[in-house]
């Protein structure tokens, strides 16, 4: 088992590969994964969560390590929701838009928090503090409309209230970019 | 004297604020040096007035809620201290063993959320309490035949949302020849508005185990998949804590209980797709690909995951066959309909007056379950329709609303039982708007490889937004309806098959607004 392994490592990096080996942390994240054809979601989601997104060239990488066409990698990173391509900001809030935050006029929210970040969905700050995401139901739906900063449900959200949860981490930065 | 004090920590509760009033709790306790246990458990489905803190003294349990961390003093002084000046009614629940001093629970019918709420999910000796995997052991004394022929007498029908007799399912895969056989428990619960699976998880996880385990013996299965939704980082901890456990006990590995039977499990994190609930689109998620459908048949029991027998069902499902096997069919039969046995849970949300996770028994009608469960409408306001099935379901109108709970009662109406999300709207919701919200859903969500549905939802949904904008004609409303009958008939999956339910549900019951809709 553990010679095959090698041989795999050895046949993938050809003559004229530009690619240097991948960062050690990196690399130990791939090895485990090495012979299974079914972890290509698992070794994703444990690069994001790693990283916060998934970089370009490590999507490279564990093509290459792990034996899979580019375009298999890149199919799928790009076909479910939980993968980002772009660095997220320091602070992600995530909008509900499931129904019954809906019927809780979420929309409302989410237009009142795009004219105050001054972003679109999907998209992070100039100062990368925040990304602004919508989220299809985080299953509070006893507290519709609910919104998501960071790991912090906030619910029964009204435009006013949206704001005053963020308000503190805009503040709050602020002070430590004064001090630094 | 026992006195113990229960407090719900899943994920709706920590949105509540459970957390800051656990802490009050704990803090308060070793104040006073009181002999109390504190009990972390899953979510009573009382989400409307969360957080919920039960006390309970030698068996007489009081519920209260909300209970937030400035009413902890009061409260426990009350039970605890000397403190008898009481406790303000307005939080208090229920303080009757049957509950039903409040109909929203005492109207219920729990088998599959039977121990939410009360026991710790962290802890497997409390699920032992609770006759655990005592049905497990039962089944292994009959033959996988008798297993299947019990639950085939039950009448348990899909609960993911066609309502295919699970006996049926599950006989196919035991006369299957092939092994390895795979069974994938689904719980990628992606209807937006829905969390029964997750609560169920979130408070009963071995509950779920104990039912794979039982299916693995019926059909001769020997690795089981749990597709979790990632969205649900609670939930899927606590299933690797529960398989840990399991494994510890000694239910799960080579030769379990001496039975010859082989059984591991295996948690697969989805990645957010709700194609991903369509069966083959789901297996090849597990296989790690892109989550698409294919062509059916060939059906999951003939060539499924790696090409092997595979079965899928439902969390609830699997959740109910325990007590189908302890307590006999018959009974589970009979606590529902002539088609469809047992009880189904619904997350029942939107303009209520109190929502929740709500689990009633088949052949309810619809309107006892909304009126003397839900309390009726959010801040006294008229109900005007009720949807069911998320995306994939439809509107039932408030004229309707006589129609029983039951897979073929529920489809004659145009709307579809669904997984159990249950939104109710009121007359300030316009039903076009609702329709146009259901086909971004479904639009955003259509993986693209067949054309029906990746071309026939977008330009749908190009009409519902004209019309949204009162900009739509009569053609429109033609084309619409055009558009409806060939995505539903000729789409590959469920998703685009499923996708003009809301538009054609509203359209037959709410059609003068989109006649209202028609720009002048």
């Amino acid at each position: 088992m553990k010679l095959q392994t090698k041989k795999r490592l050895k046949k993938n990096v050809y003559k004229g590969d530009t690619m240097p080996p991948p960062p050690p942390e990196l690399a130990e994240m791939l090895a485990k994964y090495h012979g299974q054809p079914d972890a290509l979601i698992t070794v994703l989601e444990e690069i994001q969560r790693h990283y916060g997104y998934l970089p370009r060239h490590h999507l490279e990488y564990t093509a290459r390590e792990l034996s899979f066409p580019l375009s298999q990698v890149f199919g799928v990173a790009t076909f479910y929701n939980l993968f980002q391509l772009k660095p997220p900001g320091r602070h992600q809030i995530r909008v509900c838009t499931g129904t019954a935050c809906h019927v809780g006029h979420s929309k409302v929210i989410l237009t009142h928090l795009k004219e105050k970040l001054g972003i679109n969905e999907d998209e992070t700050t100039p100062d990368k503090l925040f990304t602004l995401q919508t989220v299809a139901c985080v299953g509070a739906c006893s507290l519709a409309p609910v919104m998501v900063v960071n790991e912090h449900t906030h619910g029964r959200m009204t435009t006013d209230k949206s704001w005053q949860a963020i308000q503190p981490l805009h503040d709050e930065n602020d002070v430590t970019e004064v001090e630094s | 004297m026992t006195r113990s004090i229960r407090i719900g920590m899943s994920t709706s509760d920590i949105a509540a604020g459970a957390e800051a009033t656990f802490r009050a709790i704990s803090t308060y306790i070793n104040r006073h040096q009181l002999p109390v246990e504190v009990k972390q458990t899953g979510s009573l489905g009382v989400c409307h007035r969360e957080p919920l803190v039960e006390v309970d003294i030698n068996g007489h349990s009081t519920l209260y809620g909300p209970v937030t961390p400035a009413r902890v003093t009061p409260l426990l002084d009350f039970h605890f201290g000397t403190d008898s000046r009481g406790v303000s009614t307005e939080w208090l629940i229920s303080q009757q063993a049957d509950r039903n001093d409040y109909p929203f629970l005492g109207k219920q019918v729990k088998v599959t959320t039977q121990l939410c709420g009360l026991i710790d999910p962290h802890s497997l000796d409390d699920y032992l309490a609770h006759d655990g995997y005592q049905a497990f052991k039962q089944a292994l004394t009959m033959s996988p035949a008798a297993v299947i022929q019990a639950i085939q007498d039950s009448k348990l029908r899909g609960r993911g949302g066609a309502g295919f007799p699970t006996g049926i399912k599950w006989d196919l895969m035991r006369k299957r020849p092939i092994s390895p056989k795979y069974l994938i428990c689904n719980a990628d619960e992606g209807d937006p508005g829905a969390f029964m699976d997750r609560a169920m998880i979130e408070g009963d996880p071995h509950r779920l185990l104990e039912g794979m385990l039982i299916a693995a013996y019926a059909m001769g299965a020997t690795k089981g998949y749990l597709y979790v939704r990632a969205e649900y980082p609670l939930a899927v901890s606590i299933l690797h804590r529960a398989i840990q456990q399991a494994s510890e006990y000694g239910v799960t590995g080579q030769n379990i209980l001496g039975s010859g039977l082989d059984f591991e499990f295996v948690i697969k994190e989805g990645a957010g797709a709700f194609v991903c609930g369509e069966e083959t689109a789901l297996m090849h998620s597990i296989e790690g690909k892109r989550g698409m459908p294919r062509m059916r048949p060939p059906y999951p029991a003939e060539y499924g995951l790696w090409g092997y027998p595979s079965n899928i069902n439902n969390v609830e499902t699997l959740v109910s066959v325990p007590s189908i096997i302890l307590n006999g069919p018959d009974w589970f039969a009979k606590l529902g309909t002539e088609t469809s046995g047992g009880t189904k849970a619904f997350a029942l949300a939107g303009t209520i007056k109190k929502s929740g996770l709500v689990e009633v028994p088949m052949g309810m009608p619809l309107r006892e379950l909304i009126y003397d469960i839900g309390g009726g409408g959010e801040a006294g306001r008229t109900i005007k329709a009720v949807q069911l099935g998320g995306p994939s379901g439809g509107c039932i109108p408030q004229s309707l609303l006589d129609t029983r709970i039951d897979y073929d009662d529920i489809k004659t109406t145009g709307a579809i039982m669904g997984s159990g999300g249950m939104i109710v709207l009121d007359e300030t919701i316009s039903m076009v708007n609702m329709a146009h919200y259901f086909l971004t859903f479904t639009q955003d969500e259509s993986c693209g490889k067949c054309l029906p549905c990746r071309v026939g939802t977008r330009k749908m949904l190009n009409i519902l937004e004209r019309l949204v904008n009162q900009e739509g004609t009569q053609n429109d409303l033609d084309q619409l309806r055009r558009l409806c009958d060939t995505v539903g008939r000729t789409s590959l999956c469920g998703l685009g098959q499923t996708a003009p339910n809301p538009v054609l549900t509203t359209m037959r019951y709410f059609e003068d607004e989109y006649l209202a809709a028609i720009g002048k």
